[in-house]
């Protein structure tokens, strides 16, 4: 028997549906634009003016006393021109640089130890100590918080990247991004989580209202494929994921000035495959969950995993092996490696294929997972 | 061939059994009641019988096609009307009409033609483009059952059809099966309603997972034991009906009596032969228009048969 019999029908119902639900719809689609303008903003505006303090020491052993060295000093008029840090203070002791940290004054503390200028004087590697505020425990903080300190490294890598000769260290470990400015970084990676609403969290939905309906019990009667009727509640969601990159893409290139490197093209090819995974991912959710909450939980889920674990926020390379590990089963974590692929390196098929192949191959799993879970609901 | 076999079918949900080995035939063309009170397993058959509930045991052919070896075939061959509204409130009638013509593979001019006629036969023109969940209940009906037709279906299952719909929504229904039923297709229904079984070609009766009657409605009504032996009904119709309930209730020979409108029905011992009790009663002062014997109705037949299950299942 055909296996895709009933498809047209689906498809045609499905949008139907969405055609008569046209505000959900349309909030569907914005949504993850208005989310892409709030953090993008809250990532732009916070790393510009940090408040920062300075504890120099190098001044020393260079002779110059509690001024500085005339090295640090080089380095700090570069902090301060920079319009990621506002100096705002010199701090004369590690009690007092400790208290404007744990007062909030200062949010980055810059700590140049004695050697400093000794050890740039005999050609070795000098060490700054940068503190960076992280006490903010909320995930929205966190996010701001961390891709502030990317922004920060990124400044920091520059300013000293402009003085090749002197081999100076900063910890933590600087993220590629040309521009430097972080939300070219963080909103390419994004893109990979905003998706989510309106891939997964939809499909979710339209298959657990039909259960909950009985609609679902009345197509099981008739001889519609699984496949069919999956594949057919996917494809309109499809469409929309893929105007929905289209959206993110134009709203990055022009709201945020972020340029696209590559070839958007490709970029929208390959987002295809990840659409394809969420979607079927909301499918089998939807054949597990047996009431709209249900589902909602499930989808929720699978944002945690993808916002954590993806390397959106946090670096993967900096991940305990376990989460390093599991990370290579999060969707998100190759979508983000795509975007950032092509919109930041200018990356193109030959170093992006295997990504896209791994998508696909896991939406077809997961597709596959869910078509056999639903035939064990009928006979 | 039999429209639908059903032959010992058992269905459990762990160790529940609600479905408990029944069989029955069913010819084409008939209109099949199954009744039984709520949660004896009338939906659970229809589902098994339509292939979304697995059999736990015993087999069923639909149409010649065994179900349990190929749903797929059956699914092609049957309508079914779910309990609940099952359609989309959001689409149109019309659109409903077509989701259900294209996912049976219908499409272009065949289904257009397909829709005409069944629009036309449900007679729901005015509605087309109305959002189904704006319809009356009897409007929604009509629509599922139009739905349900749509692929030509030989054997239909309606189960509890006309649950909350106005009268005249009824009848209309039940005219419309009849009509359908005359073209050969075969209706599998359920009810609650008696009026409705009466107009049943063949009737079974469900209690808690077991038959416990099956025949026309005629042999219902003659089964042995329903009218209990040496006993007769009357039907006695008179003017000041309560005042005529009381002097009946006084005559020994009357088992029992009860009101139906403006007659009683009563149960009397062979030994008072229906003369002799009409003198009883006009001589204690009862105005009698008419007596006329009776047989027991459907209720009185399902009532009893209930009653003598249920002492069965505590004996045991
Ligand atoms: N999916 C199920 N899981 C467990 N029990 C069920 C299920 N479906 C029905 N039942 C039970 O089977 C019995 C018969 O139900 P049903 O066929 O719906 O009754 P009705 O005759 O009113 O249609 C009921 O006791 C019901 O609770
Ligand atoms: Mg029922």
């Amino acid at each position: 028997m055909n296996p895709m019999l009933g498809f047209r029908a689906m498809v045609y119902k499905e949008v139907l549906h969405a055609l008569r639900d046209r505000f959900a719809l349309i909030f569907a689609f914005m949504m993850p634009l208005f989310q892409m303008v709030i953090l993008g903003f809250a990532v732009d505006t916070n790393v510009r003016q940090v408040p920062t303090a300075i504890f120099d020491q190098s001044g020393l052993t260079s002779g110059d006393g509690t001024a500085g060295s005339s090295a640090s000093r080089e380095f700090i008029d570069r902090l301060r021109n920079a319009d990621t840090f506002h100096v705002y203070k010199f701090v004369h002791s590690d009690a007092e640089m400790n208290e404007e940290m744990v007062a909030g004054r200062a949010r980055v503390a810059v700590k140049f130890p004695p050697e400093f200028a000794r050890d740039l004087l005999r050609g070795e590697t000098a060490q700054v100590l940068v503190l960076v505020d992280g006490s903010d425990s909320s995930v929205a903080g966190q996010a701001v918080t961390v891709t502030g300190q990317i922004g920060l490294d990124e400044s920091l890598r520059r300013l000293l990247g402009e003085q090749a000769a002197r081999p100076i260290e900063v910890r933590p470990k600087i993220m590629f991004n040309p521009a430097s400015r972080s939300p070219n970084f963080f909103l390419p990676g994004m893109v990979a989580i905003l998706l989510i609403f309106v891939t997964t969290m939809l499909t979710a939905f339209s298959v657990v209202r039909e259960k909950e309906r009985g609609t679902l019990e009345q197509l099981l009667v008739t001889p519609v494929r699984p496949l069919a009727l999956m594949l057919g509640k996917i494809t309109p969601y499809f469409a929309l994921g893929v105007a929905e990159v289209c959206a993110l893409l134009l709203f990055m290139n022009f709201v945020f000035e972020v340029p696209i490197h590559g070839n958007p093209l490709l970029l929208t090819l390959l987002s295809s495959c990840y659409l394809f995974v969420n979607l079927t991912i909301g499918v089998l959710i939807s054949t597990k969950a047996n009431s709209q909450a249900e589902a909602m939980q499930l989808a929720m889920m699978i944002m945690l995993p993808s916002i954590f674990l993806s390397g959106y926020i946090f670096p993967r390379d900096n991940m305990p092996w376990i989460f390093f590990g599991l990370s290579y089963l999060v969707p998100a974590t190759y979508m983000v490696n795509i975007s950032r692929g092509v919109i930041l390196r200018g990356a193109g098929p030959a170093e992006l294929w295997l990504d896209a192949l791994v998508l696909f191959v896991l939406g077809v799993v997961v597709l596959l997972l869910a078509v056999r879970r639903f035939k064990s609901m009928i006979v | 061939m039999a429209a639908i076999i059903a032959d010992n079918l058992v269905r459990r949900f762990d160790a529940f059994t609600a479905v408990d080995g029944i069989s029955f035939t069913v010819q084409p063309g008939e209109i099949f009641g199954f009744l039984g009170p709520n949660g004896s397993g009338k939906t659970v058959t229809i589902k098994m019988l339509c292939g979304i509930l697995p059999l736990s045991g015993g087999t069923a052919h639909v149409d010649g096609i065994d179900v349990g070896q190929d749903p797929d075939a059956v699914r092609a061959r049957i309508g079914y009307m779910s309990q609940k509204f099952a359609l989309y409130d959001d689409l149109t009638v019309r659109e409903n009409l077509r989701f259900y013509g294209m996912v049976y593979d219908l499409y272009g001019r065949r289904l257009e033609r397909r829709m005409d006629d069944i629009i036309a036969r449900i007679n729901i023109e005015t509605y087309l483009g109305r959002q189904a969940g704006k319809l009356s209940g009897g409007w929604k009906q009509r629509l599922a059952l139009g739905c349900a037709l749509l692929h030509e279906p030989t054997v239909l299952f309606l189960d509890e059809p006309t649950a909350g719909i106005d009268p005249v929504a009824r009848r209309q229904l039940w005219d419309l099966l009849f009509e359908l039923s005359g073209h050969g297709i075969t209706f599998f229904v359920t009810t609650h309603y008696m009026d409705e079984a009466e107009r049943c070609s063949h009737l079974a009766y469900i209690y808690y997972g077991r038959i416990i009657a099956d025949g026309t409605p005629a042999e219902l009504r003659r089964l042995p034991g329903i009218t209990p032996e040496r006993t007769y009904r009357l039907e006695i119709t008179a003017g000041e009906v309560t005042a005529a309930l009381r002097q009946a209730r006084q005559i020994p020979a009357v088992r029992s009596a009860t009101i139906f409108g403006r007659s009683i029905h009563a149960l009397v011992d062979d030994a008072c032969p229906q003369d002799q009790l009409t003198q009883m009663l006009t001589h204690s002062g009862v105005k009698i228009e008419e007596v006329r014997t009776l047989l027991p109705s459907l209720e009185d037949v399902f009532v009893e048969l209930s009653e003598r299950r249920q002492k069965e299942l505590e004996a045991a």
